[in-house]
């Protein structure tokens, strides 16, 4: 038996963005556990800001990753922030980011969540079309 | 061009209303009416930063927006009304013209009751939703532009029904 994994980041967003991510990070590396999804349907903005609070504060994760700047969970992560200065968000949340943040041995969130951000950026690309 | 859109969303500016509905009606201003934000430079910059730079942002108390909007609807861009709450929107529409009201998204909370998976409300907002109604605003639900628009008590009495 595997021992349990500890949760390093909360992923929230629109539909089922953060199952489906941290799904896809489980398929890729196992290592899904790392990551808990935040459902945030029904809810208004305060008691997603709420339930952002109450999960940093149960897990212990230092890192929010969201999906949409203007996104609802986007802007409760900010308010957040003004109450849980150690806690960092990042927006625009890809597949590649979250795969470097929980590959990332490093041991500091702020710097893993920094580079996930770089490495994410440069996974982005567009092939062929006509010329 | 005018105000394209009278919406009534507790969220303001999220996903929803800067996608969803702001890409495909092309909108190029947001006057968001809120007493609260409008008080707070720190709220108006979280809201400022959520939307992308083509996107103006027009930040108004209730009583301040009321005489604005006939201006507003001569834009020559297409823009969004939103306020966050229905108290607002009938300030607007008894002060400020709106003749259609769009029911975004109103959440849950303690002592509202579920309509719709985004509207939940309470008795006295259920009377409210009905007196904009009856001050000459058509009002439906609708939380994206594929979705239906729900008349207002087609929403209002499945709940009653049951």
């Amino acid at each position: 038996m595997s021992e349990s994994l500890s949760v390093r980041a909360l992923v929230a967003g629109h539909g089922d963005f953060a199952a489906g991510l941290i799904s896809a990070v489980e398929a890729v590396t196992g290592l899904g556990e790392t990551l808990e999804p935040i459902q945030v349907k029904g809810l208004c903005g305060e008691d997603i800001q709420q339930l952002l609070r109450e999960r940093i504060r149960a897990t212990g994760a230092l890192v929010i990753f969201t999906d949409l700047q203007a996104g609802s969970c986007t802007m409760a992560a900010r308010r957040l922030l003004r109450e849980e200065s150690q806690v960092v968000l990042v927006s625009g949340t890809n597949l590649p980011m979250l795969l470097d943040f929980v590959m990332s041995s490093d041991p500091n969130p702020y710097d893993a969540a920094h580079a996930a951000v770089d490495r994410a950026r440069s996974a982005i690309a567009a092939y062929g079309g006509p010329a | 061009m005018t105000l394209v859109l009278n919406r009534i969303d507790d969220r303001l500016i999220h996903g929803q209303v800067v996608v969803g509905w702001g890409q495909p009606l092309d909108v190029r201003f947001i006057v968001l009416v809120d007493d609260a934000v409008a008080a707070s430079d720190w709220e108006k910059e979280l809201y400022r930063m959520g939307v992308p730079p083509e996107m103006e942002v027009r930040f108004h108390s209730a009583a301040e927006a009321a005489p604005l909007l006939d201006a507003y609807r001569t834009a020559p861009a297409p823009g969004i009304l939103l306020t966050g709450d229905i108290a607002t929107m009938r300030e607007l529409v008894l002060h400020g013209g709106v003749r259609e009201v769009n029911v975004g998204g109103i959440h849950h909370r303690a002592g509202r009751t579920q309509y719709l998976r985004y509207v939940f409300l309470t008795a006295e907002e259920r009377s409210a939703l009905r007196e904009v109604a009856s001050l000459g605003a058509l009002v439906t639900a609708q939380d994206v532009p594929a979705a239906r628009a729900i008349p207002l008590e087609e929403m209002l009495s499945e709940r009653e029904m049951s």
